[in-house]
């Protein structure tokens, strides 16, 4: 249904995108993960139109969005990360803004609407100022107004950033009934969870690239192997940390060890073997080693491990190091046509 | 299920526009102040060369007749200059994007709706002061005249316009659009025939007020106010020579069609 190939997008001395390709099958809700900064709202923005590549191409539902944007357009809704709305309409009227734009007849514009509303739970706040609209009533209205037309692809740009946890579940719900409807979803975020629990394939992205692509359950199986979370003390200092990084590497069975600063410099492990006799073998290890345990917990891969395996760090640490090298003017001017 | 191609370009525009007169009717402070402040100004001219000697103005008219005419056009002018904040405040806060996300018949109706509702607004705003301008004795064109007029405010506008709207995409942002209107605006205004006769001024400012659009626009439509109105009769008495009305209006005519033609690549860049 969507079809990425070798996407490239430089800003300046910046390389957004470096040679992105995905593949994305029609009824798919597929997920696009990363930290801020991987890429994921300019690859987002290339598909939809509103900006074009340096390289690469871009097929949507067999068109090629390069060559005829306006029929890729009509296949397309798009629900970008800063809703963009006009304060003084009503709900309804921005809706009605769209429908033409979309070039809907009167009947169509007003039954659509009235399923939507419908769908998302708009009912009263329809003929209210935007304006007034909380941040999770202004998503809801973003999403109704990109699906208005029925279009085949659904994309998402972080759709549930600043939602409360109730917003967040109804938007999961709605996107996976549209989903199960038959509607294409590609959504973007930076949250572990919202993809797993999402996601029927799901892509890396990191600085520009493509780390990793799959089902979750298939890349968390990929991996093989448990996870263990050591924490030395509860907030470690890297020098402790470090230390006990080194006597982990020399344990047989250990395959990698990183230190996770993010959380107070804990100890993210994969260790070969699975079960219960894991953490007995691997705690009388560290005894035998004079490793300070504070904690030591187990699990099977998560998608955070995929991801660690991947770049080598956390998401949470990639998500860390984004914030203090982002530039909020320059991506502001990026946005802005 | 959706609207026949012929139609969708005008169905487009049609909503664009719409929502530019919603936006006017719950904020109407746009209408109000573009018609408060021409008629203050009309008013207090008006009274502070209410006493000045007779046969001052060349052609023996009242202060305030000749007046009427220059803040005819600088209501226009104005309303015509603001033309492109609308489009600036949808770059900076994203709602363009929304609309180039949209299979636009053609991105020319997010112009086009600009276009249109400027048009009304200034024609609307210029029919309120020239009534204001009837009221206070100044007259009121007569039959042909009223068209002249109204075809002359409309040429102006649409070069103001697309000057505006070339402004809106060229600046980065709203701060340095305003910035431009507000320091474009008054000079603009005081070096054109609207409140003085060119013989008043000294030479380079007469030069200046000939060849400044405003006056290409004043000088027709004083002529329409004094009646007997004819295409072929001198309305501009400039340093370089005499102008017709029908070359003041040929003179706004190429100018409109030229500043369209001048943005259309940087519109072409910016919504494509």
């Amino acid at each position: 249904m969507i079809q990425l190939d070798q996407l490239s997008k430089r800003y300046g001395a910046l390389q957004a995108l470096d040679g992105v390709s995905l593949n994305v099958p029609a009824g798919c809700l597929y997920g696009l993960l990363g930290p801020n900064g991987a890429g994921k709202t300019t690859c987002l923005r290339i598909l939809c139109t509103l900006l074009a590549p340096d390289t690469g191409s871009v097929q949507i539902a067999g068109i090629d969005a390069l060559v005829d944007p306006r029929a890729a357009r009509e296949q397309l809704g798009y629900v970008a990360q800063e809703v963009a709305i006009d304060k003084i309409l009503s709900g309804r009227e921005l809706l009605q803004l769209q429908a033409s734009l979309y070039h809907l007849d009167a009947a169509t514009s007003r039954r659509r609407i009235a399923e939507l509303t419908e769908l998302l739970g708009m009912g009263e706040w329809l003929d209210r100022r935007c304006g007034t609209y909380s941040g999770g009533m202004r998503r809801r209205l973003d999403l109704a107004s990109g699906l208005l037309h029925s279009p085949a692809v659904l994309v998402l740009d972080e759709p549930t950033v600043g939602l409360d946890i109730e917003s967040r579940a109804a938007l999961w719900q709605v996107l996976q009934q549209l989903r199960d409807d038959g509607t294409t979803i590609l959504l973007s975020s930076h949250y572990l969870e919202e993809v797993d629990a999402l996601a029927d394939r799901l892509a890396i992205l990191d600085g520009g690239r493509v780390i990793a692509e799959g089902s979750p359950e298939s890349l968390k199986r990929d991996l093989g192997g448990d996870r263990v979370t050591l924490r030395v003390r509860e907030f470690a200092t890297p020098q402790e940390a470090q230390q006990a990084q080194s006597v982990l590497q020399q344990l047989d069975g250990v395959r990698q060890v990183v230190i996770n600063r993010a959380q107070g410099h804990a100890i993210n492990l994969v260790v070969e073997g699975e079960g219960a006799a894991l953490l007995d073998r691997l705690r009388q290890q560290l005894e035998e080693a004079s490793v300070p345990v504070f904690s030591l917990a187990q699990s099977r891969p998560s998608l955070d491990d995929v991801y660690l395996q991947a770049t080598g760090r956390t998401l949470m640490d990639a998500e860390l190091a984004s914030v203090s090298s982002r530039d909020p003017k320059a991506e502001k001017k990026q946005a802005m046509r | 299920m959706t609207v026949a191609p012929a139609a969708q370009l005008s169905q487009e525009t049609l909503a664009l526009t719409k929502r530019l007169f919603v936006q006017l009717q719950r904020r109407p402070s746009t209408l109000v102040a573009g018609v408060l402040q021409p008629l203050i100004w009309l008013v207090l001219f008006g009274a502070l060369f209410a006493n000045a000697p007779d046969g001052l103005i060349p052609g023996g008219v009242s202060y305030g007749r000749f007046l009427g005419a220059g803040v005819i056009v600088f209501t226009a002018f104005s309303a015509a200059l603001n033309a492109g904040l609308p489009v600036m405040f949808d770059r900076e806060f994203g709602f363009l994007n929304r609309l180039l996300v949209a299979p636009l018949r053609s991105r020319y109706s997010i112009v086009l709706a600009s276009v249109l509702y400027i048009t009304s607004l200034s024609l609307v705003q210029s029919l309120a002061i020239m009534a204001a301008a009837w009221g206070l004795g100044y007259g009121w064109p007569g039959g042909a005249g009223l068209l002249v007029v109204l075809l002359t405010l409309l040429l102006l506008v649409a070069a103001v316009t697309a000057l505006s709207l070339g402004l809106a995409f060229a600046l980065p942002g709203h701060i340095e659009l305003i910035a431009v209107i507000f320091v474009a605006n008054l000079p603009l205004l005081f070096a054109s025939t609207a409140l003085a006769p060119i013989s008043f001024m000294p030479a380079w400012l007469g030069w200046l007020a000939a060849l400044n659009p405003l006056t290409f626009a004043i000088e027709p439509i004083r002529a329409a106010y004094l009646g007997q109105f004819s295409l072929n009769a001198v309305v501009l008495e400039a340093p370089y020579g005499s102008l017709t009305a029908a070359q003041c209006l040929s003179a706004l005519l190429i100018l409109s069609a030229a500043l369209f033609v001048s943005i259309r690549p940087l519109l072409d860049r910016k919504l494509s």
